[in-house]
């Protein structure tokens, strides 16, 4: 008996909705000639992008200046930079205390200190993790799968992992007591919580950087190596003379990346410590999320106007890192 | 081709028939205890009696009535009905059922009429918009068992708020339990505190205000919360206005006493009662009088429903006093209804529950005015959550409490104005 030719019979249906697919194509390309292909193709892309990314941003901008509580953007008042100014109304920028928006500015200042701590930190853990992870020690498979493991859970997840053991009856309080010591407050006093909210964040995304540092490192020619321990180069000037130097592009895509996502910190520590105690973990998405969506008193306006401010910090971060990205791709060219 | 017209025209009379009898609406429901499920089974019954209609309860949990509903209702969208806690603040979007209602209007206004102000939005209106599925009262909680464990006496019936926490440091230093008091952190339950302490609420103008009585009563609380008579985690824990009750730390021993309100007996009856004996006091006292704060949830009907009589049929269904009878019953609460509250609710609970039901209802009668006022004040929010947020940044220690009153009444006064443009 003949064995059926099954490539040729699975081809059928894939030719037959090619053709369904190409029908609309080729009579499009037969009336408009070839110069609208790329935009047809690119449509669906760009309607998704349009609708839900360009269009709230262009309703965000609309927003910040506008006033009142009513969600209808033809319903509210045009009040041109009154929310701007509502947030920069301040004696003294670098003392909330003194801003009429003081929780904004507390935000702010939260913010920046998370990120620069934060990014400090990351960086330095990825880049000690990746390089013990790029050494042939036993088991590297496992210890590189245990550090990306955070990466790929859920961040109410984590928050909520730690919430239990971070918590006044949680599970490090326990042992603590367990070894005779007094249970302390690791989410209630503004010091500790804000060390658990670095982290615990430190250790939800360092997997991811220390992936990117881990491709760099191996992308590193072996024979520079060998250069070096025939010059007899110690193994830290190896690591200052030939490791870093070229490690520096993906670092700094690292570093950039990273201080992106600090900026936008929201979901774990909403879950882990509210924005609290008091506002001490209180950072400008929270702000934004609780002025435009949690007070009984809506005031979209003033969230947008915060979003703006949140979004030309972004985008300084953004052409920073293009312009890395940029002179890397020169420097191959 | 006559035929077929008819034919036509006998199927368009059926499909309109059809749309018109299948009439369903849709409840946003969140629970305390189990009134969405005793509301599913009491619409099944109206079912029955209502051939053709039908109406879905949507269980929700209660931060999805107080954060999304809101954003939903602005936008045009949501449920026909809606169990909400923001009595005044969310009136535009109520349906007035008066039209619907009829003659069954006076009926309403008989007895649902003291709270039915509640839900309007000013005093020029009259219209009608649902009804309270439950009246609550604020009241305190007391650890009967640390009490006698202790040898203390139980402060009696008119003890103000000092001899209170008096009375449960003593209790918490002999039984060796954490804290002596807590407190649900939101500004709805610091208001009796504030009002038994002097405090007027609104000013002449009858604009919100932090006068001398709310100062004294935020000075007392915030430095219950600094010595460690209170947990700290519950109001100085987490940032923002957002709530946070207090029942787990009752439930497990942590404090003495727990001041939170009547919605929270059936919580105590099944998870509470096996630990140990737990009753309700009466209202505690202060210069400014023993009172409580009222309050409870409402079912709304919303304007953007397509089924109006349904939606008035159903909350009448609801409203009937048998019918409402039972729902107190079954779900343990207060009644809204005058000539239900006259008859009495009989209570199939634990002689536990009805002495913690019977000491909230006699705790009603003494409910100052001011407190009332504040909750039947469309813009109350604007008072409750700014407390929340800056009486838990004085515990957290991030400003004065002098400072944090001061932030208190410009938040207030902010959000008033922004919700009056």
């Amino acid at each position: 008996m003949k064995t059926p030719d099954w490539k040729a019979l699975a081809a059928v249906p894939v030719a037959a909705a090619f053709r369904l697919v190409e029908a609309p194509f080729h009579a499009v390309q037969r009336s408009f000639g070839i110069t609208p292909m790329p935009w047809l193709f690119l449509a669906p892309n760009l309607v998704i992008f349009g609708v839900f990314t360009f269009l709230p941003l262009v309703i965000n901008f609309y927003y910040a200046f506008t006033g009142g509580v009513e969600l209808y953007p033809s319903q509210r008042p045009f009040t041109g930079t009154e929310n701007l100014a509502i947030l920069f109304d301040c004696g003294n920028h670098f003392d909330p205390s003194t801003c009429r928006k003081d929780l904004f500015w507390r935000a702010i200042w939260s913010t920046a200190k998370f990120s620069v701590l934060q990014v400090t930190l990351m960086v330095l853990f990825s880049v000690i993790t990746a390089l013990v992870l790029n050494r042939k020690v036993i088991g590297r498979g496992f210890w590189r799968g245990v550090f990306f493991y955070p990466v790929l859970l859920s961040p109410v997840v984590v928050a909520l992992i730690w919430k239990w053991i971070l918590q006044r009856e949680g599970v490090l309080n326990a042992f603590i007591a367990a070894a005779g010591g007094a249970p302390l407050e690791w989410l209630t006093s503004a010091g500790w919580s804000f060390f658990w909210v670095i982290f615990v964040s430190v250790w939800a995304h360092m997997g991811f950087y220390t992936l990117i540092l881990l491709a760099g490192l191996q992308a590193i020619p072996k024979d520079l190596y060998e250069a070096a321990q025939m010059d007899h180069a110690s193994p830290s000037r190896t690591f200052w003379r030939v490791t870093l130097p070229l490690l520096m592009p993906n670092l700094l895509v690292v570093c950039v990346l990273a201080a992106i996502r600090a900026v936008q910190i929201f979901d774990e520590v909403f879950v882990l410590t509210g924005g609290g105690p008091g506002s001490a973990t209180t950072f400008i998405v929270q702000f934004i999320y609780q002025t435009g969506f949690m007070e009984p008193i809506r005031l979209y306006g003033l969230a947008a106007a915060g979003s703006l401010v949140l979004a030309a910090a972004l985008i300084v971060l953004t052409l920073v890192q293009l312009r890395i990205a940029g002179e890397r791709d020169a420097k191959r060219q | 081709m006559q035929t077929s017209n008819r034919l036509l025209a006998a199927l368009c009379v059926v499909i309109v028939a059809g749309a018109a009898s299948a009439a369903e609406i849709r409840i946003q429901c969140y629970s305390d205890g189990n009134e969405c499920e005793v509301t599913a089974d009491l619409a099944k019954r109206f079912e029955a009696k209502n051939a053709g209609s039908r109406v879905i309860v949507d269980k929700v949990p209660y931060k999805a009535v107080v954060e999304t509903l809101p954003v939903q209702l602005a936008a045009g969208e949501g449920p026909d009905i809606a169990r909400v806690t923001d009595l005044g603040g969310l009136n535009r979007y109520y349906l007035d059922l008066t039209p619907q209602l009829g003659a069954r209007a006076k009926y309403w206004e008989d007895n649902f009429g003291p709270t039915l102000k509640w839900l309007r939005g000013g005093p020029n209106d009259k219209g009608i918009y649902g009804m309270m599925t439950q009246l609550t009262v604020t009241g305190m909680f007391v650890n009967k068992t640390l009490f006698e464990q202790a040898k203390v006496p139980l402060p009696g019936p008119t003890a103000t708020w000092d001899e209170w926490i008096e009375a449960t440091k003593k209790v918490a230093a002999a039984t060796k339990t954490s804290y002596a008091m807590a407190m649900d952190r939101s500004g709805h339950r610091f208001a009796p505190l504030a009002v038994a302490s002097g405090a007027k609420i609104f000013d002449a103008s009858g604009a919100p205000v932090v006068d001398d009585g709310y100062k004294a009563a935020a000075i007392k609380f915030v430095n219950w919360n600094k010595t460690g008579l209170m947990p700290k985690e519950v109001w100085g824990g987490i940032g923002g206005s957002q709530y946070r009750d207090a029942f787990e730390e009752f439930a497990n021993g942590r404090v003495v006493a727990y001041y939170s309100g009547s919605w929270q007996v059936r919580r105590m009856d099944t998870q509470v009662s096996k630990s140990f004996d737990w009753i309700v006091v009466p209202a505690p006292c202060g210069p400014g009088g023993c009172t409580a704060m009222p309050g409870g949830a409402a079912f709304v009907a919303l304007k953007r429903t397509k089924s109006p009589a349904e939606v008035a049929k159903f909350l009448d269904f609801l409203a009937d006093a048998d019918v409402y009878k039972e729902y107190m019953a079954r779900t343990e609460n207060i009644p809204a209804h005058a000539g239900v509250a006259k008859t009495g609710v009989n209570y199939d609970a634990s002689p536990n529950v009805k002495a913690a039901m019977a000491t909230f209802v006699g705790d009603v009668p003494k409910i100052a005015p001011a407190n009332y006022e504040l909750q039947g004040y469309r813009l109350n929010r604007a008072v409750f959550q700014p407390t929340a947020q800056r009486l838990g940044q004085a515990i957290a220690g991030e400003m004065t409490t002098d400072d944090a009153l001061k932030r208190l009444a410009q938040d207030m006064d902010e959000q008033v104005k922004a919700a009056s443009k």
